[in-house]
């Protein structure tokens, strides 16, 4: 049972932070579920001021890369790679955090942050 | 909110090309002149395909099909998105930031919130709404708030009575930092112990609620959260007077004991010591009375840990005096010299609160709640004697967790009550100890954006009402931007405090029948409803000002209920329904931003409940079938010293409701079938001289006005049709208050 022992010295509980690009609450609601619909993610927040996102997953069934490629899947730039071009179409329009103007358009509503539904 | 001022002007220009748009870009200004715009953005959305305005502001460029969104964008101006349906030359004005402002002040917290996330329909009344009608206690908190109906119980004690779907307080859980508080013997008077200063903010929900706190609730729940020593004012102090000499004193002091602990200090007394009769009946309009209230909370803070707890202490002293001029307690008490009437209430509370986040999983929590409350009233009401204690002892435990990941959250716990209750009535003596012990598990779905669901199961074992199970489902649904589709169903299930729910009855001449059946409850059987509602909520821009609407629709149904029945003049009785009981209540909400600073809430609710009476299916009295509610809010911008003026009004206008027949009465003892409609006015000023200072000046029922004879009998008052019970309307006519508050503001706020 040599994979027994080995996640013996994993953690249940691990906690993880990496930066992921975005730019509002829709955003938030995009990252944080398809973190969360990774198999072994527990918890995930990602805030919309300091990009920060938090993760907490079982290091048993799942690793902060597999994540990560769930969230570039999703459309959304992490640390140290970009998505995909067809993951970034994907991405609402108004959610286009790479373009300085979205991204400016975004500082100015603080709605976004709240993330109570998009209003444009 | 991006605030998008933009016109677009269709010129009947030909153009040339079909695959190219072109227009100008202005810069816009208050004299809608035409200032051309050199050097701006124009590009299709998510697209490379741009360009720059020329000198005159003016710019073409490819189009296509798939181009849809124009953005317009200019260094020191909004950044603007317009959707270009037919290929026509645009002409916009780009807004200036330093408008911006005004941008950042639109997007405020309102004063009173619905979320569009949460599956309870929950309504938020900040202490901003709160401060609107700056009164004085929670039973006058609500009077900004239309889906409270706040009404008179009688014409003698003062006492106001809220409702909520129609149906009155004991039907509503009402807690204070979600410990049941208002319930038992606290039930008539108990939300005018609560002083207004106290509370930090008060959420309801309309339907059936958690399972989290108890059984009772059928139509709803309040919360009430105090204010913390942590980020309540270091020191408060507010003043009150009214034109009634009505005088209040509320302070607050909050210290930092040590690196863990803070302490509050909250002491509030009031009194009014006049004999007011307006309408020369000879009664007091308004009660003599005067109030002490104290309460001091201590608060232990430990972030690393993740301790939170509280430990809370109160105590209250209430004395009322009431009834026909020139009573003199000490010669008079229980004789017909003189109608009068005293209640003297002592109230002792010791609540505790601990909790516990796990720090290294913050989904893991563990709540403790634990309160012991002592409730004695004395009183007399005429020629009636009504004495009670409640004494009563709550622990509820509560954890928190998550299965698999947090979009599936759990509450369970356990909990645990004992009341005893010590009744005399009259020559009666009524006492009776109720214990019950329960477990709840609450599952709550999140799928983070358009739905989301909470279910909630409790088993309790009740040496009165048995051992029953009561389920509690809510959800909501958001298919497009900012609705919310919601709908709940539940049970509760609650012993009627039939005397003390219903004190108001003392304050006549009719006999007192309970109709005892052998049941656990006074020879009654516990009350038990369903709820069911359904609610719509949608937010909008009309004329690009935020502004949303809510549909409600609920619905109680009794499966048993205590009728109380004022039906025969002579009487009033309790017994088991038989037949049908049921409030159906339709409410329609709109609030509105019309402009800069200015708030506009209109509503407009429709009841219909109805009992089957001994005497047949009847409205219930009292009760209006329509009311129309506004409320206007308007605030200046904020100076810099942090100067404002704040004004505020509220016009209520309630429908035809029932009076309890009179019909068998002599004649000159007789009412009408309907109360007359009757429309109010309250209205506040507030000059916000600085954060640490601001005075207020207000009056409410401005148009003065009055129900002439609220009192029936009042010329015989230990006569048969003595009765104190028929009023709908202001009793006492226009009130004028002003006040002041002075406060210095914690340096962690």
């Amino acid at each position: 049972m040599l994979t027994g022992t080995l996640s013996f010295a994993q953690n249940k509980n691990a906690k993880a932070t990496t930066e992921v690009d975005g730019v509002c609450g829709m955003c938030k609601a995009r990252i944080e579920k398809a973190c969360l619909n990774t198999k072994g993610v527990k918890f995930a927040t990602w805030d919309v001021k300091t990009h920060q996102l938090s993760l907490i997953f079982d290091e048993r069934k799942t690793s902060l890369k597999t994540i990560e490629a769930s969230v570039l899947a999703a459309g959304h730039d992490v640390k140290e790679s970009k998505a995909t071009d067809e993951a970034y179409a994907s991405v609402h329009a108004c959610c286009k955090y790479r373009d300085d103007d979205v991204k400016d358009a975004h500082q100015e509503g603080e709605e976004h942050k709240k993330g109570d539904g998009h209003n444009h | 909110m991006k605030k998008i001022i933009y016109i677009l002007l269709m010129f009947p220009i030909i153009i040339s090309s079909q695959n190219s748009i072109s227009g100008v870009i202005m810069e816009a200004n208050d004299k809608n002149e035409s200032i051309p715009l050199a050097g701006a953005n124009v590009y299709w959305l998510n697209t490379s395909v741009g360009t720059v305005t020329d000198i005159d502001g003016k710019f073409a460029l490819e189009y296509s099909k798939e181009y849809t969104k124009l953005v317009i964008s200019y260094v020191g101006f909004k950044t603007d998105t317009i959707t270009v349906s037919e290929l026509k030359p645009i002409r916009h004005w780009l807004q200036p930031t330093d408008n911006l402002d005004a941008v950042t002040v639109t997007t405020r917290k309102q004063a009173t919130a619905k979320s569009y996330l949460k599956a309870q329909n929950v309504i938020t009344v900040s202490s901003d709404e709160l401060l609107k009608a700056a009164c004085c206690n929670l039973s006058e908190s609500f009077e900004t708030n239309p889906s409270i109906d706040v009404n008179f119980a009688d014409a003698v004690t003062g006492t106001r009575q809220i409702k909520m779907l129609g149906l009155t307080s004991p039907y509503i859980l009402i807690a204070t930092e979600n410990i049941p508080s208002i319930r038992g013997a606290s039930q008539a008077f108990g939300l005018s112990f609560i002083p207004g200063t106290w509370v930090e903010s008060i959420q309801i929900t309309k339907g059936a609620g958690s399972v989290v706190n108890g059984y009772e609730s059928i139509a709803g729940q309040i919360n009430a959260e105090l204010v913390k020593p942590t980020t309540d004012d270091r020191l408060f102090v507010n003043l009150y007077g009214a034109s009634s000499e009505r005088m209040e004193l509320n302070t607050h002091l909050n210290t930092k004991v040590s690196d863990k602990w803070d302490t509050g200090l909250y002491l509030h007394g009031s009194t009014q010591q006049e004999e007011h009769d307006v309408n020369n009946d000879g009664f007091m309009d308004m009660p003599k009375y005067h109030q002490i209230n104290l309460m001091n909370r201590w608060q232990y803070t430990n972030l690393e840990k993740g301790f939170v707890s509280f430990i809370n202490l109160k105590v209250l002293n209430d004395e009322k005096q009431m009834g026909q001029l020139g009573f003199n307690p000490n010669t008079d008490k229980l004789t017909t010299n003189a109608w009068g009437s005293e209640i003297d209430t002592d109230r002792f509370e010791i609540s505790t609160k601990l909790g516990y986040v796990n720090p290294q999983v913050p989904w893991q929590s563990l709540g403790v709640q634990t309160a012991f409350s002592s409730h004695k009233q004395e009183s007399y009401f005429g020629l009636n004697t009504y004495d009670i204690t409640h004494n009563s002892v709550y622990a509820n435990a509560i954890y928190n967790s998550i299965i698999s990941d947090s979009r599936h959250k759990v509450k369970t716990g356990v909990s645990y009550t004992y009341d005893h209750y010590d009744e005399l009535v009259n020559s009666n003596i009524y006492e009776r100890t109720e214990t019950s012990v329960g477990g709840f598990f609450e599952y709550s779905h999140d799928n983070l954006e358009l739905f989301n669901l909470t279910a909630g199961i409790r088993i309790d074992y009740h040496n009165l009402l048995g051992t029953f199970i009561t389920p509690r489902v809510h959800a909501r649904y958001s298919p497009w931007s900012k609705s919310a589709f919601r709908a709940s169903f539940g049970r509760g299930k609650r012993s009627p405090n039939i005397f003390a729910e219903n004190q108001n009855m003392f304050a006549t001449s009719r006999n007192i029948v309970v109709n005892d059946v052998g049941g656990n409850i006074y020879g009654l059987d516990p009350e038990i409803a369903w709820n069911y509602g359904f609610s719509y909520l949608q937010g909008f821009n009309l004329f690009g000002r935020k502004a949303d609407i809510t549909f409600d629709y609920y619905k109680t149904d009794f499966k048993n209920q205590v009728v109380v029945d004022y039906e025969n003049p002579l009487e009033i009785s309790f017994y088991n329904l038989e037949g049908k009981s049921y409030a159906n209540s339709f409410q329609t909400e709109v609030n509105y931003n019309p402009f800069e600073h200015f708030d506009l809430r209109l509503a407009y609710k429709f009841y219909e409940v109805k009992t089957q009476y001994n005497s047949g299916k009847l409205y219930k009295p009292l009760v209006p079938k329509h009311r129309f509610f506004t409320n206007a809010g308007y605030k200046t911008q904020v100076k810099e010293n942090g100067a404002q003026w704040k004004f505020d009004a509220t016009f209520n206008w309630l429908g035809e409701q029932r009076f309890a027949s009179t019909a068998s009465n002599p004649i000159q003892y007789q009412l009408p079938e309907n109360t007359p409609t009757i429309a109010t006015l309250n209205a506040q000023l507030t000059k916000v001289f600085s954060p640490k200072f601001e005075v207020y000046l207000g009056g409410e029922n401005i148009t003065n006005v009055r129900q002439n004879n609220p009192i029936l009998g009042a010329n015989d008052p230990f006569g048969a049709n003595f009765d104190t019970t028929f009023v709908y309307g202001p009793v006492f006519g226009s009130m004028y208050y002003a006040g002041l508050r002075f406060k210095i503001n914690n340096k962690q706020n």
